[in-house]
């Protein structure tokens, strides 16, 4: 059932060279440690890990941001190395990212129609009529107006700025979006309308996603598979109720443990020990 | 009677298009030795009935309140001289972003000593002691050598232990903690949490949590209010909040966090907003 992974990462290391000062020696940093896996077509891989455990680092060598150091990256049967191949429209179009803040990731001189466009007017040769019908289309998919199409950034809230993040990544119909936190920085009720308009986009359009959270909960929620990276390495990968219901590692069960829990019966215990 | 009385507060901003309210009649009173927990999203007002409480509102807010006592002294009438006083010592505050509240010029040990030497007598040896002291206390690893460390060399958790290090520097009566782990990794989260919660249980002092995370509430408060758009929802002890909110909001909130989650869809707030009317 090869037919059926769309990205297939092996072996990637992503190394970084510190360099020194006068009196110092230049390092190396190795921010991702021989990481491979595979995910399905219309799967939900979620990555999960603390700040500086290379999940972001990862998100950026799958989107291209940046090249791997060695290691091979498959995206729906093409190879992706492009420190020796460059990036092609091809490339561009399998695979697209939505970034964790809304208001750092929308360049505020643009309008939205323009954010829309964009990927379309450099990736591909659609003319200017035909780009226009395709970004309100968008717009309307992510739940905004169309009257929202000639408006700036600025004059959205959070969740809104975030559709267009959304609605931007898709436009070029990827096979594969990475999301990097899409909803840490909203509120709770916000999160769960962009949580939901995820939900509706996979269902709708087949989309694959890899998502990069710290929060459990929200993983839980939605993945299929479950990643944990610990300082660069994958210390515990499987399916989600393998990971929740029986984790291996000691880092696991410590990030299980110091998550919040929002139900009665442990408040009531934890109300028990503080009286005692 | 209560460590910190307010009564009726109402706060407006002038802006272009007019007074803003942010806050509309709203009533807290905290207990020593209590945690009380705000929650609410953004633009719920939650921050800035504390600011108004610690006076740190800007010039074109309007704050009028029926009562805002603390200790039974009048916070309304305080001259900033005297506010300062109080301010720092017996109400203190940690905010949320750990890194940008420290000022990246001095070091910790400093910054640290600068509120011993406003607030109390010691001087010289002993404000060192002092703080070496109050950075164990809150579980920095080598106390002494770290005195000396720029905030920019530490970890975001390490400058937000910092912060509660100045915080407790003069052993506050009442502690506000405004979103004090919103920035931080959970794991780091639950350090910082149980830091606070330590903190608060050996003096008695009161602690107000502002949040928007429930689980937060649930790991930490005694009491909540929820507030939404500037007025309050709800008032409960946090185990009658979790079990049988009354507040259409609150409903809403609970079962938008996602381990709720019963169906394939999250319910979201605004589904309530047209059920419940709020």
């Amino acid at each position: 059932m090869s037919d059926d992974v769309i990205l297939k990462v092996r072996d990637l290391y992503r190394t970084y060279d510190i360099s020194g000062g006068m009196f110092k020696k230049g390092s190396t940093l190795t921010a991702v440690k021989g990481v491979s896996f595979d995910v399905k077509r219309g799967s939900t891989l979620a990555v999960v890990g603390e700040s500086g455990c290379g999940k972001s680092t990862l998100a950026r060598m799958l989107t291209m941001i940046d090249a791997q150091s060695s290691g091979s990256i498959e995206i729906d049967g093409l190879s992706m190395d492009i420190a020796r191949t460059g990036i092609s429209k091809e490339m561009r179009q399998k695979v697209q990212i939505v970034f964790q803040n809304p208001y750092g990731s929308l360049n505020p001189r643009q309008k939205i129609g323009h954010v829309l466009e964009e990927p379309l007017l450099l990736n591909t040769d659609m003319p200017a009529a035909e780009r226009r019908d395709l970004a309100l289309q968008m717009l309307e998919k992510v739940g905004l107006q169309p009257e929202h199409y000639g408006r700036y950034p600025h004059m959205f809230s959070g969740g809104q700025r975030q559709r267009v993040a959304i609605a931007r990544a898709i436009m070029l119909q990827p096979k594969l979006l990475v999301l990097d936190e899409p909803v840490s920085a909203l509120d709770l009720s916000v999160q769960a309308q962009i949580l939901n308009l995820l939900a509706d986009l996979q269902d709708e359009m087949g989309l694959t996603y890899v998502f990069i959270s710290h929060d459990l909960s929200v993983v839980r929620y939605l993945a299929d598979k479950v990643m944990v990276m610990y300082f660069g390495e994958v210390v515990e990968y499987g399916t989600r109720d393998e990971v929740f219901d029986n984790p291996q590692h000691d880092y696991t069960k410590t990030l299980f443990a110091a998550t919040p829990r929002a139900d009665a019966e442990s408040i009531r215990k934890r109300l028990a020990a503080k009286a005692a | 009677m209560s460590l910190l009385e307010i009564r009726n507060l109402r706060i407006e901003f002038d802006t272009a298009k007019g007074p803003f309210r942010a806050l509309d009649g709203v009533d807290y009173m905290v207990d020593a030795g209590e945690v009380l927990a705000i929650v609410g999203e953004s633009g719920s007002g939650k921050s800035v009935a504390m600011l108004a409480t610690m006076g740190l509102l800007p010039d074109s807010a309007t704050i009028t309140a029926d009562k805002m006592d603390f200790e039974g002294t009048d916070l309304r009438t305080l001259s900033v001289r005297e506010r300062r006083k109080v301010i720092g010592k017996d109400i203190s505050m940690i905010f949320q972003e750990p890194i940008a509240s420290l000022n990246p010029c001095f070091t910790v040990g400093f910054q640290l000593g600068e509120t011993l030497k406003t607030h109390t007598s010691l001087r010289g040896r002993q404000v060192k002691d002092r703080v070496v002291e109050l950075l164990t206390s809150v579980g920095i690893p080598d106390p002494e050598g770290r005195i000396n460390a720029f905030p920019h060399q530490m970890s975001g958790g390490q400058c937000q232990r910092v912060m509660i290090a100045m915080a407790i520097a003069c052993a506050p009566k009442l502690l506000i903690a405004d979103e004090p782990t919103t920035a931080l990794d959970v794991t780091i989260q639950k350090q910082i949490l149980d830091l606070l919660v330590q903190l608060q249980q050996d003096s008695g002092m009161g602690l107000i949590m502002i949040t928007h995370d429930m689980g937060v509430v649930a790991e930490t408060a005694d009491r909540v209010i929820v507030q939404y758009k500037g007025r309050k929802m709800e008032e409960a002890d946090v185990l009658s909040l979790f079990e049988s909110p009354q507040n259409p909001y609150t409903q809403a909130l609970l079962s938008a966090l996602p381990e709720n989650a019963t169906g394939d869809r999250l319910p979201t707030v605004s589904d309530f907003a047209e059920a419940g009317g709020f």
